[in-house]
């Protein structure tokens, strides 16, 4: 994936990159008034930091209590090493069940272990009830944000999809009409499954609970219509103590949309009578960027997405021009560390304006690991190509007066004696759009020097 | 600050070879505030650009140059925050010399913050009788906080505007994105070229927009973008660094 590329290509169609930009700068528009509503912000924001970095310096011990609470609440717990055992352990539990259809709640980390396609290869119908994902699954395309999973997509293609899916009238945009016709369609499928999927937003250790947070309150409705509830969740998930959630669920909904709290915060605890829970606890790669000084806070994310709606690349770019699960800045500081050559370009689209790490409810320095990744990706990149040569000749001429002068003067004069054609012709990039500054008659070196100065 | 202080004048390469004028105006605006400064003719570049391009490693030479050109000196000034935060926050540590290079790290400042909290001056007197919009270097703002920004709950402040608010006859322009980055970013304005040129076009427009007449920057990179595309879309906006502004307008 070229990020520079499909940036290029999502920036074709001027309106829609427009509007794109604009819709997301409304949202965080929204978080920073509801942000700024509460005085004491940055505390919590302090406050929920330090909480997870005491979380990720003791989890393996969290881990452990968090399972023997879990157990003890009669909770089933997996551990899942990578994606694949991961998507083992959900289809066994499914074979077990009999169960040849599930709902599913929004989980990034079921895409991340691709789940929908591991299940639907093994004869399993999956349906996401989250309705932003439910409309890119019927796209066949990943979600494009991790909050708002089909922000890409107008009403008018949201009509168009439904027409032919869902058989709703052609050419009704209209948002009540559409979504009465995805409720009437979900609560079909709602009503047949026996097994429910849900992500985990936060897992107790204290008391071996979950919490998982939906606007639309489908993960309730369909883990309680199914009698067997399976919950996916990566190990860096953990808080310490239930009052821990006071500090959390106020960061997470204020800064993914605005709103002062999510609109359902479900608390699961133990299985009612007659019915399961499991928990699958993911690693897949986390205790690997745990291992990482420089990366490790990268997990202390929380994925409420507004390092996203603030970021002016995300904005212009959209989700999928980066080509991995999770998109935009934090994305782009956890896709290296699973797959460094694929995600390679993906810490370079940035201009580390710094943004991200603002926002962040729990202060992650995404900015400045952005940085240090690209430092990683030059290393890992051969030592011989043309841009590194040019950096240690750089280097070699900014420790050197003498040869910085020189070439400053070359630089100018055959900016000077080039004819336009060549200074604005493909090869030079930034001249593409842009016109380059007037040249100076001297450096200011040279009139410093001249000034009788040496 | 006691005048007898030596302030040394730390250009960025680009601002020496291309815009002489932002780093003649730095001097003589320092000079007119009483400051011992001069220039080593010996310095180069931070090693900015190569460590943001992921080659921090290759700029160690650059880095031991940086300090002995300026050991001498009891502040360190540069109109350019983006190249202060790199010296400041980024260079590659030079071993074996990390005390000293600390004590030159914590003397070297970005032109804004040393006149209001060095010279602890906050009131300049002049006129400059123009509609001003202000862009805000991303690395200054964010990486020196030289203002404060708006993710951030906190009072809002801005070191320029502290310095230019008062001049008679300037009116300053509230922009509906007020720290939006430009899009310039280093190779980024090369590397991602389309975005680079659309982030620089919305800014523009938010300026244009609001009427403002003069675009002040603290970091010429962000003008270069800037006006490159205005000129080239022909644009009327005009651009100045804030050396050239204070230096025109101080009475």
């Amino acid at each position: 994936m070229n990020h520079p590329v499909q940036a290029a290509k999502f920036l074709e169609d001027k309106s829609n990159a427009k509007w794109h930009d604009e819709t997301l700068w409304f949202v965080r528009d929204k978080r920073d008034l509801s942000s700024k509503s509460i005085p004491e912000w940055e505390k919590l924001r302090e406050l929920a930091s330090g909480i997870k970095d005491n979380v990720l310096s003791n989890l393996d011990s969290y881990l452990v209590e968090f399972e023997k609470n879990a157990t003890k609440n009669g909770i089933k717990i997996h551990w899942a090493k990578d994606a694949e055992e991961h998507n083992q352990i959900v289809l066994s539990i499914l074979e077990e069940k009999d169960c040849k259809a599930i709902v599913k709640s929004k989980s990034i980390l079921t895409e991340e272990c691709h789940l929908n396609l591991y299940l639907e290869e093994n004869g399993v119908e999956v349906v996401d009830t989250d309705l932003g994902e439910r409309i890119v699954q019927f796209l066949n395309q990943p979600p494009s944000h991790i909050v708002l999973p089909a922000i890409h997509l107008k009403k008018e293609h949201i009509s168009e999809i439904f027409h032919e899916k869902l058989q709703t009238e052609k050419g009704n945009n209209d948002p009540y009409y559409l979504t009465q016709a995805a409720r009437k369609h979900l609560r079909e499928k709602f009503l047949a499954a026996k097994v429910a999927i849900t992500g985990v937003n936060f897992g107790v250790a204290e008391t071996g609970e979950f919490v998982v947070c939906t606007n639309e309150g489908n993960a309730d409705m369909g883990v309680h219509l199914a009698d067997t509830h399976i919950a996916c969740m990566g190990i860096e998930k953990l808080i310490p103590k239930r009052e821990h959630l006071g500090v959390f669920l106020r960061l997470l909904a204020r800064s993914a949309t605005g709103q002062s709290i999510t609109n359902y915060n479900s608390h699961f605890r133990s299985p009612s009578e007659g019915k399961e829970i499991h928990i699958i606890l993911l690693d897949n790669g986390r205790t690997k960027q745990l291992g990482r000084e420089k990366f490790r806070n990268s997990l202390k994310c929380i994925r409420c997405g507004a390092c996203m709606n603030t970021c002016p690349i995300y904005r212009r770019s959209g989700g999928y021009s980066y080509g991995s699960v999770v998109p935009g800045p934090i994305g782009s500081i956890l896709s290296p560390g699973i797959d460094l050559k694929k995600h390679s370009t993906l810490p370079f689209a940035s201009t580390l304006c710094g943004s991200c790490s603002d926002v962040c409810p729990v202060k992650i320095n995404i900015h400045e690991q952005l940085y240090e990744w690209r430092q990683e990706i030059t290393k890992a990149q051969s030592s011989i190509n043309a841009k590194s040569i040019a950096m240690k000749i750089a280097n070699g001429i900014f420790s050197t007066p003498f040869a910085y002068k020189i070439s400053g003067q070359i630089m100018r004069g055959s900016l000077k004696i080039l004819p336009e054609s060549v200074t604005y012709s493909n090869l030079n990039t930034w001249g593409k759009e842009r016109d380059l500054p007037e040249l100076p008659k001297q450096s200011f070196k040279d009139w410093y020097k001249n000034k009788g100065n040496e | 600050m006691s005048i007898n202080k030596k302030v040394g004048l730390f250009i960025p390469c680009y601002v020496d070879q291309f815009y002489p004028n932002v780093a003649i105006s730095t001097l003589e605006l320092l000079q007119k505030l009483g400051c011992n400064v001069s220039y080593p003719m010996n310095q180069t570049c931070c090693g900015q650009p190569m460590a943001n391009a992921g080659y921090e490693r290759d700029t160690v030479a650059t880095t031991q140059h940086f300090l002995d050109t300026f050991e001498s000196f009891d502040y360190i000034v540069c109109p350019s925050g983006s190249c202060v935060h790199h010296v400041r926050d980024h260079a590659p540590c030079i071993e074996g010399k990390e005390t000293f290079q600390k004590d030159i790290q914590h003397k070297v400042y970005e032109l804004t913050e040393f006149i209001t909290d060095i010279l602890k001056i906050t009131d300049i007197k002049g006129t400059y009788p123009h509609r001003v919009g202000f862009h805000s270097s991303c690395h200054g703002q964010r990486g020196l906080r030289l203002a404060s920004s708006s993710e951030l709950n906190q009072p809002v402040f801005n070191k320029a505007k502290q310095l230019l608010a008062k001049f008679e006859g300037l009116e300053w322009v509230e922009l509906s994105r007020k720290d939006e980055c430009c899009g310039f970013g280093g190779t980024f304005a090369v590397t991602e070229e389309a975005l680079s040129v659309q982030m620089g076009k919305d800014r523009l427009q938010d300026h244009i927009s609001k009427d403002a007449e003069i675009i002040i920057g603290g970091d010429m990179s962000c003008i270069m973008h800037l006006s490159g595309i205005a000129s080239r879309n022909k644009q009327a906006i005009k651009f100045k660094h804030i050396a050239e502004v204070l230096n025109e307008a101080i009475i």
